[in-house]
């Protein structure tokens, strides 16, 4: 990456300037506004409005559908990764393309045909339903629009990964008497952990915020299926601004933590695959 | 994803068959209960009365219409704010060296993880009846616009005096001093554009401006949402094509719009257009912050995932559908196109998201 001196290229100040400007408006001054409202709550207020059984309830649903939809994700997200590079077969091409779409579609759209393929006369559910599996207005509704809106991101990660890897090190394993099995424990899976992690965090991230599908198949119903964007909803609808934003600052401080730890993954990411 | 230069399957790497079989049986069990059969139930659902009824859940219904009407007029301008933002911030990022380069990466980010509710939800503190700037917006709204015309008009000639100013030895001593052009032109700019609209009183006074519940605040709600995503495009793709020819074309005499204009957009067109694509699939179906800031006023400021929630809280399931099948067609057209600008892009470029 070669840099240019500023004598030499123009625009720095104009461009710089510019994103300095449009990032100050639409970001920073919200942020502000954000916090300068929470701080006008006394701190009994504020721990009135973030630490109530109704707000406990949410926060733990909210982080663990989305640890629950990540974790699947890794999975999911690492099989079909493995399949789409290392196997040939007809249609890879469509479903390599596929992968993409939870990103390209409204979540809300999302939202609305998960809850109606899983409830007791839906394509799904019909025969998920008599087994007992309430995959419509229940946490696992959740669990499972999340796992929906975060496969592309462990698949994305992974993939290019994968297709990088030096076959001569499973070369290695093969002839050294490895069975398919260790080889894949052992000298396969270790230089994924980097990316597998990465496409953990930002699913993970995305799951913690995510609303527009969850409000459709959760049921949004207080202390069992209501996650916390769905509490700050209903905070605003009463009107209640300060409470809302005091939760609101919450969710805050862990997305900026989940968006520190994401740069440091993929800077760990980067540098395992540059030393490999 | 591109495909890669097929070097044949080592021996080692090879599975044995059963493993390969079940393998991709269990990965397209997935990807088909994930994904095929939701997009194939949204189109199940809208055509479930028929054709026409499908025609008439889109078109009949005044508020439906408006709310497609409404997302075209929303989109395209958080997409313009975006598309500028992107080249600027893609340019200073990755052809300049600067402190704080890291920190401004990193809050191009900051979307991502920020929860679409917390978004609009700043929005409603600032720009909502309690909020900061509430009270103002009520009582006179349009006061401030003059002053925002102004800056506006003001910063497109610093803009364009950086841009297109004559450069080399032979032009007048005058455009050298760029700086001090700058100040005393933009504010000349600023002041007789304050003075002509003060004059003629061009907004109306005494009036209330709204912003949340209304289209501003969803313009604004979309392009917070949606920022990243030219940016993060464009800055890998032009740290892979390298200043060199750009560097070359300034000193061979071009004018920073010249270069601009031959150089630098012919070589980042595709990752433009990549960016764009994405940007604009996300801007059409944002919900959570536009949910917020929109007060779901039908008919008036229902998007349409906003719509396709309402009714459905309606019961109106077709209605319901027949505004999704439109999205996901959206969405395909998204991928379709995406697959194909791909393979345009250099190969240092391509990424997640």
């Amino acid at each position: 990456m070669a840099f240019v001196n500023r004598r030499v290229l123009p625009g720095f100040s104009l461009s710089l300037g510019y994103t300095v400007f449009y990032l100050t408006v639409l970001v920073l001054v919200p942020i502000v506004a954000c916090i300068s409202k929470a701080s006008t709550l006394t701190l009994d207020q504020f721990w009135a409005a973030v630490w109530t059984e109704r707000t406990r309830a949410a926060y733990l649903l909210t982080f663990g559908t989305s640890l629950a939809a990540a974790a699947a994700n890794v999975l999911l997200g690492l099989l079909v990764a493995w399949v789409l590079v290392r196997y040939r077969f007809p249609g890879r091409r469509l479903m390599d393309s596929l992968i993409d779409l939870p990103l390209a579609l409204p979540t809300a759209v999302g939202g609305l045909v998960y809850a109606s393929l899983y409830v007791k006369k839906g394509w799904l559910g019909q025969y998920l339903v008599p087994l007992g599996i309430q995959a419509a207005y229940s946490r696992l509704a959740i669990v499972l629009v999340l796992v929906f809106i975060g496969l592309p991101f462990v698949v994305r990660t992974v993939q290019p990964v994968l297709e990088d890897l030096d076959p001569e090190a499973e070369e290695a394993a093969a002839s050294l008497g490895a069975s398919r099995w260790q080889a894949f424990r052992r000298v396969i899976l270790p230089p994924l952990y980097p990316a597998l992690l990465t496409g953990f965090a930002l699913a993970f991230a995305r799951s913690l915020g995510e609303y527009g599908s969850v409000v459709f198949v959760s049921g949004n119903m207080p202390y069992k299926t209501e996650i916390a964007p769905v509490l700050i909803v209903a905070r605003l609808q009463e009107y209640a601004y300060g409470e809302a934003t005091a939760i609101a600052v919450v969710l805050l401080a862990v997305s900026f933590a989940m968006l520190v730890l994401i740069n440091l993954l993929e800077r760990w990411s980067k540098g395992e695959s540059a030393h490999a | 994803m591109p495909e890669q230069p097929m070097r044949r399957m080592r021996q080692a790497q090879q599975d044995p068959l059963w493993v390969r079989w079940s393998l991709t049986l269990a990965a397209v069990a997935v990807v088909g209960v994930l994904i095929v059969v939701p997009v194939v139930h949204v189109f199940a659902g809208a055509l479930s009365e028929g054709v026409r009824v499908y025609w008439d859940n889109l078109v009949a219904d005044p508020d439906t219409r408006h709310s497609i009407l409404l997302t075209l007029t929303v989109v395209p301008l958080a997409l313009a704010a975006n598309v500028v933002f992107g080249i600027a911030a893609a340019w200073a990022i990755a052809r300049f060296r600067f402190p704080g380069r890291t920190v401004l990466t990193a809050m191009i980010d900051l979307p991502f993880s920020v929860s679409p509710v917390v978004a609009g939800l700043m929005l409603v503190l600032i720009f909502g009846l309690q909020g900061y700037l509430g009270p103002f917006l009520r009582r006179d709204g349009y006061a401030v616009m003059p002053y925002l015309t102004s800056l506006v008009g003001a910063a497109l000639f610093v803009g364009g005096l950086f841009l297109f100013r004559p450069r080399g030895p032979d032009a007048h001593v005058i455009w050298h001093r760029a700086g001090r052009l700058a100040l005393f032109g933009g504010a000349a700019a600023f002041a007789v554009l304050l003075a002509v609209q003060l004059y003629f009183e061009i907004w109306p006074r005494d009036q209330s401006l709204k912003i949340i519940f209304a289209t501003p605040g969803l313009v604004l709600a979309t392009a917070f949402v949606t920022f990243p995503f030219v940016a993060r495009e464009l800055i890998p793709v032009m740290e892979a094509i390298g200043p060199d020819e750009e560097t070359a074309a300034i000193s061979l005499g071009a004018s920073g719009w010249q270069m601009f204009r031959r150089v630098t957009l012919p070589n980042i067109k595709w990752g433009l257009a990549y960016g764009i694509i994405l940007c604009n699939a996300r801007a059409m179906g944002e919900f959570g912050a536009v949910y917020v800031v929109s007060g779901h006023i039908a008919g008036q400021t229902d998007t349409m995932p906003l719509r396709v929630e309402k009714l459905f809280q309606e019961y109106n399931l077709p209605g319901s559908f027949a505004v999704a099948s439109v999205l996901t067609l959206l969405a395909i057209v998204t991928l379709l196109v995406k697959a194909g600008l791909e393979s345009r892009l250099p190969a240092e470029a391509r990424r997640v998201d």
